[in-house]
């Protein structure tokens, strides 16, 4: 019971950053390896997979306030689709634990820029 | 037209390095394509709905391939997914309203300690 609460409050964070389009990936893959304890790689499996149900619901909401930008989208799916591809068979040629290094060091080149990036204009 | 050429090259070459960053790490690839659609003047608020647009298609076949290399299927995702729909929809009703800088500092300082707990481990 317990776990299924702390599941909910992770999920509930990770759509909320997803939601917010902060990449909210990095907050699961976080809850799966820190706190159950879980490889690298099959955290990221499952955040790959949660982020479907949970990003079309907030997509259907951006469609809807004609927020998406389908001219810029298009290219970037397409060569998108082509690094996806390179990157999940690269990630399994490393293994969960040099990838789940290589996750924190770039989590913590993110929190740097996070926290002091220059000012951004108004949403 | 320079400029559309300009454009579309800086929305592909996103895309590349988002979708390679999520087929390796799983996440992190809006990271890469918000700051790079509001290069392209487009702007927070489109550049953050945007992203998901770009992001769905990558993650379902990174997906596909983890859950062939990786004893992961759809339901190890289950538990997470009501909250997470939830909050999904929390966060995109509130993207326009909310001080983006605020949010994101406090967001940085949880990464910086979550990968501080990563590294350590």
């Amino acid at each position: 019971m317990m776990s299924l609460i702390w599941a909910s409050i992770a999920g509930f964070f990770a759509g909320f950053i997803g939601g917010l389009g902060m990449g909210g990936g990095g907050v699961l893959v976080l809850f799966l390896t820190l706190y159950v304890g879980m490889p690298q790689l099959q955290a990221q499996g499952i955040n790959l997979i949660f982020f479907i149900p949970v990003g079309l619901f907030a997509l259907i909401l951006h469609v809807r306030q004609h927020l998406i930008d389908f001219k810029a989208a298009l290219p970037a799916i397409l060569l998108g689709l082509l690094g996806a591809a390179v990157g999940s068979f690269l990630a399994r040629f490393f293994g969960s634990v040099v990838i789940s290094k290589i996750f924190a060091v770039l989590l913590a080149c993110l929190g740097v820029w996070e926290v002091f990036a220059p000012k951004k204009a108004k949403a | 037209m320079k400029n559309i050429k300009r454009a579309t090259f800086l929305h592909a070459a996103g895309g590349l390095v988002a979708g390679l960053l999520n087929g390796l790490l799983g996440a992190g690839g809006g990271m890469v394509i918000v700051p790079m659609l509001e290069k392209t003047d487009l702007p927070p608020t489109r550049a953050h709905a945007t992203s998901i647009a770009i992001i769905m298609p990558l993650c379902i076949l990174s997906a596909v391939v983890y859950m062939n290399i990786d004893s992961i299927n759809l339901f190890d995702a289950l538990p997470y997914l009501p909250a997470g729909i939830v909050g999904g929809l929390v966060g995109a009703k509130l993207l326009p309203h909310i001080p983006q800088r605020l949010l994101r500092r406090l967001f940085g300082l949880f990464l910086l300690y979550a990968s501080f707990r990563m590294l350590r481990r």
